[in-house]
């Protein structure tokens, strides 16, 4: 079933989909090219009993996440390159004290304050590895309005069932644009919601049964939904909510089953294993992507977000000039999804990564495919306007 | 070859193009066409360039902006010098002729519409001038049904103004059909 055809904004279909997934919590402090979530969620979160809240900065902003996501409900926060920079050391806390939360990043022109109103790609590396230490994140990147709905929905699913951060990394283009969507109804979707504790047992926050790796599981291509079914969840312990009958210690130190801090090197190495492996053990079953034209494809174009449409309008009209090109579009990034682009390539020649930002995707894609007979090559563009399919034809045509 | 049609409106801040290009997509829509709509905007609120961009079709839009519009319609001197030479080769230049007084040369055919003056003279309030705009581009291009776009226009202003609104559009159907 779906509604009526609509038009909508990327950062609308954001709320929307936020909304569908039960969020009840969401603070912020509104930047361009974000400022729409927080403009609509200020008006729809307490018309149906959730919180809004604008605070001082940024820092408090994910702050306020975290706390009101261990009091047991969906929380969120969105943001743009300069917010997302101070939100770094509360999603490095989120991800040690494994609290689920979806950080929202519609991606505009940087460094610093940089271009306000135009789109970039430049927090690709920022949003795996922006706040230290080793840790699990998991970052989606959707590149159309309805796709947006669809993605935001995953990525709540995501950080509840793995107890992690998902950053959702949009870009201006993605989250201004506006188009024609179909909502599907409510009663269509898949919402998935944290384990809490079982009850009458007593309860150790960060414990869990050592055992076998998860069992991961290739992703089908469409519908774009992570898929949990027959993993046992053994490394993810229950979030109890904190004040409804259970108590326990929460810090961003190394810490014990019962969440006390500990320097314990046997301890410590299970901790951060188990914390990565989280994430890093599922690569495949995180893995969502879009295709179009691979199966024979000798020029395959890797591209994500806005560029994803320039790149699939470019690969078009390559195979109308007779070039066997394809497009692979990865909306997971992070993990990035070695195993699939790898098996996508292996008719390929070329392999092109256009993106807005100086050459991020590029390595990743290098280093996939590093041994392999691929050559990879990057095209970037900085100037805060969107890649045009034009010039992506024309990387095409030069190597076809 | 895929069928597109690339709309470019293009002016300052303020002016409501944004809304505009918002209200044309929705129109679009009810007639059931596939849209996308993108706009491009400096740091301020007020005053600065603006572009709003629709692209129209009947199939599945891929590369969401405007390459070669096939209309372009300019509401400030500044937007004509600078938009209106990427028109198509038998595209269609629409300009607001109490505010552009040069119109450079182009390939297609222009259209001069005292938009800002038909709105402060005939409508009553400058600030309709996006809607007598509406009125006149549809006239001319037929992109979408003068029936959806009236539907359009009074589902997106604000409550208590339809009326008004639905007079501005009358103004710049009326204007463009005197013009022929």
């Amino acid at each position: 079933m779906m509604s009526e055809a609509r038009l909508m904004q990327g950062n609308e279909a954001c709320v929307e989909a936020a909304l569908a997934a039960g969020l009840k919590f969401f603070a912020g402090y509104p930047i361009t090219p974000s400022t729409e979530i927080a403009e609509m969620l200020a008006e729809r979160l307490p018309a149906r009993g959730g919180t809004f809240i604008q605070m001082e900065d940024e820092i408090s902003s994910m702050a306020a996440v975290i706390g009101a996501s261990l009091a047991g409900v969906k929380a969120m926060t969105a943001t743009s390159g300069p917010g997302f920079s101070l939100k770094q050391e509360n999603i490095g806390f989120a991800s040690m004290a494994e609290v689920p939360c979806v950080v929202v990043n519609v991606q505009r022109g940087g460094p610093s304050t940089g271009l306000p109103t135009s789109p970039a790609q430049g927090d690709l590396m920022q949003s795996r590895w922006g706040t230290h230490g080793d840790h699990p994140v998991v970052v989606m990147a959707p590149g159309s309005v309805a796709e947006v709905f669809t993605v935001t929905i995953q990525a709540f699913n995501v950080a509840e069932v793995l107890r992690v951060p998902v950053i959702l990394l949009m870009d201006e283009v993605v989250g201004h644009m506006r188009e024609k969507v179909l909502l599907p109804e409510a009663s269509s979707l898949t919402v998935l919601d944290r384990r809490g504790p079982v009850e009458g047992e007593e309860y150790r926050p960060f414990d869990y049964r050592d055992g076998e790796r998860p069992l991961d599981l290739p992703m089908t291509k469409p519908p774009l939904e992570v898929d949990f079914s027959g993993d046992g969840l053994r490394d993810v312990p229950p979030l109890a909510p904190f004040g409804r009958g259970y108590r326990f210690h929460v810090t961003g130190l190394v810490h014990d089953a019962r969440g006390l801090p500990t320097g314990d090197p046997t301890l410590t190495d299970r901790l951060v294993r188990r914390l990565i492996g989280k994430v890093e053990n599922r690569r495949d079953r995180l893995a969502l992507y879009v295709t179009e034209a691979v199966d024979d494809a000798e020029v395959l174009v890797v591209a994500f977000g806005s560029v994803g449409r320039s790149a699939l309008s470019a690969v078009r009209l390559a195979r109308e000039r007779g070039i066997r090109a394809g497009l692979f579009r990865p909306i997971t990034v992070w993990p990035f999804p070695d195993q699939v682009i790898r098996k996508l390539t292996q008719g390929a020649r070329t392999v092109i990564v256009p993106e807005m930002n100086m050459g991020q995707m590029v390595r990743e894609v290098e280093r996939a495919l590093a041994g392999t007979t691929a050559a990879v090559q990057g095209y970037s563009r900085v100037d805060g306007e969107l890649i045009t399919p034009t010039e992506i034809l024309a990387e095409i045509e030069e190597v076809a | 070859m895929r069928r597109r049609y690339e709309i470019r409106l293009t002016g300052s801040g303020g002016q409501g193009l944004i809304t505009a290009g918002i209200i044309l997509a929705e129109a679009a829509i009810l007639d059931g066409l596939n849209v996308v709509q993108t706009q491009s905007y400096g740091p301020e609120a007020r005053g600065g360039a603006s572009k709003a961009e629709v692209i129209i079709a009947s199939e599945e839009i891929d590369y969401p902006k405007v390459t070669i519009p096939d209309v372009v319609l300019a509401m400030t001197q500044e937007a004509c010098n600078k938009y209106a030479g990427a028109l198509k080769a038998d595209g269609l230049l629409i300009v607001d002729s109490a505010l552009v007084a040069e119109v450079p040369d182009v390939p297609g055919r222009i259209y001069r519409v005292p938009i800002t003056a038909l709105a402060r003279d005939r409508v009553g309030k400058p600030i309709t001038a996006n809607i007598v705009a509406l009125g006149a581009l549809t006239a001319i291009t037929r992109v979408v049904s003068q029936e959806s776009l009236r539907l359009a226009v009074a589902r997106r202003v604000p409550r208590g103004t339809e009326r008004l609104n639905d007079l501005a559009l009358s103004v710049g159907i009326e204007a463009v059909a005197q013009e022929r």
